[in-house]
């Protein structure tokens, strides 16, 4: 019995998903088919192909290179400087006393709450007047800002988990602080630093609601944006769709393994010992 | 000058970029569609942006239907989600607390829904429950329990019941895998020692399983309540927001009204309504939190 419940549940969780893989993978006859095929009958790459443009006949030929190149640009380069920034803000509300520590740290969660979507409407204003409407640069500045409260949430987690004595050892034995930071604290902190960028990347990666609107042409659209460009057509193009979603899924998946571990702890801790 | 040279400034110097990059991208633009939302701005003419009209957009929204269906909407779809994803998760991390095997396993699976984004979740729903070559149909047509499809996402109903389903597939997982996490760090000797005064299993979860996991279930709440706006994605694919409004939620309100109908000023004065809204909801687990976190006491 409850094996049984688990087993379902289990379904629940994958068959959606797993259906929209294998749809990724069949020809366009199966998705019509009545009743319906699980394992597709014949595997094809034709859906692929079809959205890089490869197969003259199928009318989409979408620039998914380029979406799949912008994407990958913007998330690398916001969560590498959103680590760095958030790394600095952690280690300075986990090692420092300092006036405003509380409602600062507060203020930086604060602003987290803020919807995107909300937020959206005057970047919108804002990007368009100083020109950072289609570009990179414009996406990358609001990516790292929306990651950073997070990690800073993340790392001042990691390094209360590092005894301070530790540093302060190394500073007897003739270290500067800042080599005792570099020596000591951050390869201690390196796994759950990594699981916080991941995390960023992730958040990054699967963003849609600012860059839908600040986002235009090719310049500078996202892999999620780009979705959507299967529906703007009176029919829906399934197979299509459903290979688009299987290049968003693919990195966030390995992602994902990496850091199950870290993130749990890293989650829990930051929570509960607060 | 001589102040960024001590020492005591240098947990304000390493927040610095921290500090610059939020006011830049988060508060000044908060403060521009505060300004906004007390002006005419329309998209289409750009120097309606100094028409202060004063509170003339929110005595609007005050009288205006469409918008208090939205919020309500929102409000319930928020509360029904969160409550059930936490209901469904406990039960989750329950049943796979209880196997002895395979949790790792177990584990990963749960994981799944998570790699997913709200907009692929969406997608993936609106394919499941799409009439015609929908799997869900489909399954059902095969199994003879229905004669002509179910419009699942064009009735108004069931296009609600659809979005709640699709979020609850997205987000159970996260409140089952923090609440596993808290079933692991529980002590084991409290539990021993109620079975023998005599409690049974349901009272030992009452009083001893619940009060220890509150703590890591409001954690779960205030972590989702900072991205229940998500939502937005995958109403945005599914429906986005038909049929004939049935399904709008507060942010697909918005999104249309500023950049369909260029009323930005209107816009942002409901954007600042679904930004008290999050705070609220996220305040309210936070405090509970803290509150689980006195009760808890010593243990943590």
């Amino acid at each position: 019995m409850l094996r049984l419940t688990l087993f379902v549940a289990m379904m629940i969780l994958v068959v959606p998903g797993a259906w929209v893989v294998l749809t990724a993978f069949r020809p366009n006859v199966e998705v019509m088919a009545r009743p319906p095929v699980w394992i597709p009958q014949q595997w094809t790459l034709n859906n692929f192909l079809g959205i890089f443009g490869f197969l003259p006949d199928r009318q989409q030929g979408l620039p998914v290179p380029s979406y799949f190149i912008n994407s990958m640009v913007i998330s690398l380069t916001s969560t590498f400087v959103a680590i760095l920034v958030g790394m600095m803000g952690g280690y300075a509300f986990a090692r420092y006393r300092f006036k405003g520590k509380g409602a600062l740290f507060l203020s930086f969660m604060l602003s987290r709450t803020v919807p995107g979507v909300a937020l959206s409407l005057p970047l919108f204003i804002l990007w368009s007047k100083i020109g950072l409407i289609d570009t990179k640069f414009g996406l990358i500045l609001v990516y790292m800002a929306i990651n950073i409260p997070f990690t800073i949430w993340l790392t001042d987690g990691f390094f209360r988990q590092i005894p301070a004595d530790l540093s302060e050892a190394a500073q007897i034995d003739g270290c500067t602080r800042w080599q005792a930071f570099w020596k000591v604290e951050f390869p201690l902190a390196r796994s759950g630093l990594a699981s916080a960028g991941i995390f960023a990347f992730l958040t990054a990666w699967n963003e849609f609601a600012l860059a839908s609107q600040l986002t235009r042409t090719t310049a500078s659209k996202t892999m999620p944006v780009g979705l959507m460009d299967f529906t703007a057509q009176f029919t829906v193009d399934w197979t299509g769709m459903s290979a688009m979603a299987v290049l968003i899924i693919i990195p966030a998946l390995i992602l994902t393994f990496i850091v199950q571990k870290h993130l749990i702890a890293g989650l829990t801790f930051g929570g509960v010992k607060g | 000058m001589k102040f960024f040279r001590s020492p005591q400034a240098t947990p304000y110097l390493l927040l610095m970029p921290a500090i610059i990059v939020i006011l830049a991208v988060v508060l000044v633009p908060l403060l521009v569609s505060f300004w906004t939302s007390f002006t005419s701005y329309n998209l289409v003419r750009p120097d309606s942006l100094y028409n202060f009209v004063g509170l003339r957009n929110y005595k609007r929204l005050w009288g205006n239907e469409d918008f208090w269906w939205a919020f309500g909407r929102t409000v319930v779809f928020i509360t029904i989600a969160l409550n059930l994803e936490m209901l469904m998760g406990l039960g989750l991390a329950l049943l796979v607390n209880r196997i002895t095997w395979g949790q790792r396993t177990l584990r990963t699976i749960m994981m799944f829904p998570m790699m997913f984004s709200p907009i692929l979740v969406g997608f993936q729903f609106k394919y499941l429950f799409n009439d015609s070559v929908g799997l869900v149909n489909n399954a059902l047509f095969s199994l003879g329990l229905i004669t002509k499809p179910i419009p699942w996402l064009v009735d108004g109903f069931l296009a609600n019941f659809s979005i709640i389903v699709a979020e609850m597939w997205m987000s159970t997982s996260i409140f089952a895998i923090l609440l596993m996490a808290g079933l692991l760090a529980m002590p084991k000797d409290p539990i021993e020692a109620a079975k023998v005064d005599g409690c049974n299993a349901l009272q030992v979860f009452r009083h001893i399983t619940l009060p220890f996991l509150m703590p890591f279930i409001w954690i779960a709440m205030t972590i989702r309540s900072l991205d229940v706006a998500r939502a937005y994605d995958m109403v945005k694919i599914m429906t986005n927001g038909g049929p004939a409004g049935r399904t709008e939620l507060i942010w697909t309100l918005m999104t249309r009204t500023g950049y369909q109908n260029s009323q930005m000023g209107m816009a942002n004065a409901m954007g600042y309504v679904s930004i008290l809204l999050s705070i609220a909801f996220t305040i309210m687990f936070y405090r509970n939190l803290s509150k689980a976190r006195v009760f808890m006491g010593g243990a943590q």
